[in-house]
């Protein structure tokens, strides 16, 4: 399984990006100088986890982390452009500080809430997840962060909240991909509580043990790994706690496509292509797409006697 | 002058025929230095899309060229970027095949069978064949002039699905599609408004010419009467 439960990493063992990315290298060499690849092993394996095995219809798989460069330059985030590699070019124009989390609706402990407390209070810990895009590729993307429950739990929603309701920056000036309304800005996602309450749910705050990159979603995004990527909503400055279930952003552009559950099914497809397998960046072959991304040992019961086909 | 004519003509063919080969060349040099991306795949199937349809809208843009500029020899680059076209569509489709499905042919047929953007792009792919195949002198010859014209028209109608194979691909952002969609129709109006002129000048003109005619011939008549 991929999924890593809290302390099953410190951030103090993660080995420094320079020595992971040129792990092979350093593999190499080790092993050529002769000195046993045992004493060396502990510590790389301990970022980049020995290979998972994961059973698909096609067999098992190895699961590698995504390199940095990938998951920072190959980007959908349409507030800075269409293009994937939009976001990393335009996002430097994003001011993640100061940065405030206002928090609505349905709890006690409505307010805005500063970036700098919520990072003081909550600490970071690393989620290895896959993501996978409504597109058809995937990544596997060490992150940082903390659970939302945690966050969720401090607000104290009310009986009334049955949703919660996120919203990204709006702000052309920041984001020139909002100076076109290619989407209905601001952009907004929804879970269900069930769901913002779920352990595999983070708030994400950084990727391979640093902070978030303002394409990621810096300073604060979430993150959602058996749902489509698009669900995992970037710079949240709103959270609300809401009766009705919320309309997100691509609902609103294409109701028939992208619904609000959007949890990752191959045997759902898209209404114009296939959701049945994937490219997980950086190999050649596709391969087959999970149901519930993988994830569906947990998170199954979430949706036990619901129609998936009908609720995408 | 008849020599210079046909050396800038010449020179013209050359140099388009090299130039449509750079697109090839950039996305081979970026093949062999690692500079395809994220997702190389995606990449190179996406630029051979684009420069197909690129290619597809010079094809047509040649006789409304021609035509404004009076430059009659420019038909000759026709069947070439017409060919170009249809070599780029070929290795959009090998790549979908070759390395972007690997063969997986229950999975292809799925595709082009269920998936409305890669059956109206194989459709155009298709259509294209029987017009590569019938681009040859002999060929324009065996047809005849007018049936060859009349099978050749099909180019509008492969340029269209090409648009429509783009534009029910993207997500959200429709402006390149899109824009490829009103040069098509541009070049499209065109034709139809210069044939209709056309007609209307044939016309219009026939009486006008027939009228003028006899004018001169009477003022040719009464001149004579005039000397005698």
């Amino acid at each position: 399984m991929l999924i890593r439960r809290a302390p099953d990493i410190k951030e103090s063992e993660v080995t420094d990006e320079s020595l992971y990315l040129n792990r092979r290298q350093f593999i190499r060499t080790a092993t050529g100088a002769g000195i046993g690849l045992a004493a060396t092993a502990s510590p790389l394996l301990a970022c980049t986890g020995e290979p998972r095995l994961e059973a698909g219809s096609e067999g098992p798989q190895e699961e590698k982390l995504t390199p940095f460069e990938d998951v920072t330059t190959y980007n959908n985030f349409y507030e800075f452009g269409t293009g994937k590699d939009d976001p990393a070019q335009n996002a430097h124009s994003l001011m993640t500080r100061p940065w405030t989390v206002t928090v609505e609706g349905e709890c006690n402990k409505p307010g805005a809430y500063d970036i700098e407390d919520i990072l003081a209070r909550y600490p970071a810990e690393e989620r290895v997840y896959r993501l996978r895009c409504v597109e058809a590729w995937s990544m596997v993307i060490p992150w940082l962060g903390f659970p939302l429950s945690k966050f969720i739990a401090d607000l104290e929603p009310t009986s009334n909240a049955r949703f919660v309701e996120f919203k990204t920056l709006f702000d052309p000036e920041q984001m020139p991909g909002q100076r076109r309304r290619i989407l209905d800005w601001p952009y907004v996602e929804g879970l269900r509580m069930d769901e913002a309450m779920h352990p595999l749910t983070i708030l994400s705050t950084g990727l391979y043990g640093k902070e978030l990159l303002n394409q990621n979603g810096a300073p604060l995004r979430l993150v959602v790994p058996w749902k489509y990527g698009f669900k995992s909503i970037k710079s949240i400055v709103s959270m609300r706690f809401v009766r009705q279930q919320p309309l997100n952003t691509w609902a609103i552009s294409a109701p028939n496509e992208y619904g609000f559950y959007s949890n990752v099914n191959p045997e759902v497809d898209h209404p114009r292509w296939s959701q049945a397998r994937e490219r997980r960046i950086g190999e050649f072959r596709r391969r087959p797409t999970l149901m519930f991304n993988g994830y569906a040992d947990q998170v199954a019961q979430l949706y036990a006697g619901m129609d998936l086909r009908k609720n995408f | 002058m008849r020599d210079r004519r046909k050396l800038t003509e010449r020179s013209v063919r050359i140099a388009v025929f090299v130039l449509a080969l750079v697109p090839l060349a950039l996305l081979a040099g970026d093949a062999l230095t690692d500079g395809l991306g994220t997702n190389p795949i995606e990449n190179i199937t996406h630029r051979t899309g684009w420069w197909t349809l690129t290619f597809l809208m010079l094809t047509l843009a040649v006789t409304p060229i021609r035509q404004l500029t009076g430059i009659g020899w420019l038909i000759k680059l026709r069947r070439m970027l017409g060919l170009y076209a249809f070599f780029y569509a070929s290795l959009h489709f090998a790549i979908y095949i070759g390395i972007d499905q690997f063969f997986a042919f229950e999975y292809i047929i799925e595709d082009i069978m269920d998936r409305p953007y890669i059956t109206v792009g194989f459709a155009g792919l298709v259509l294209m064949v029987p017009l590569a195949l019938t681009s040859t002198k002999k060929m324009i010859k065996r047809l005849g002039g007018k049936r060859w014209n009349r099978l050749h028209k099909a180019v509008y109608l492969v340029a269209a699905l090409g648009v429509f194979h783009f534009l029910w691909l993207v997500k959200a952002d429709m402006r390149e599609p899109t824009i490829f969609g009103l040069i098509l129709v541009a070049l499209l109006a065109y034709r139809l408004v210069a044939e209709r002129l056309r007609l209307a000048r044939v016309r219009s003109n026939m009486p006008e010419v027939s009228a003028a005619r006899r004018s001169r011939r009477s003022a040719a008549a009464e001149s004579r009467a005039g000397a005698s």
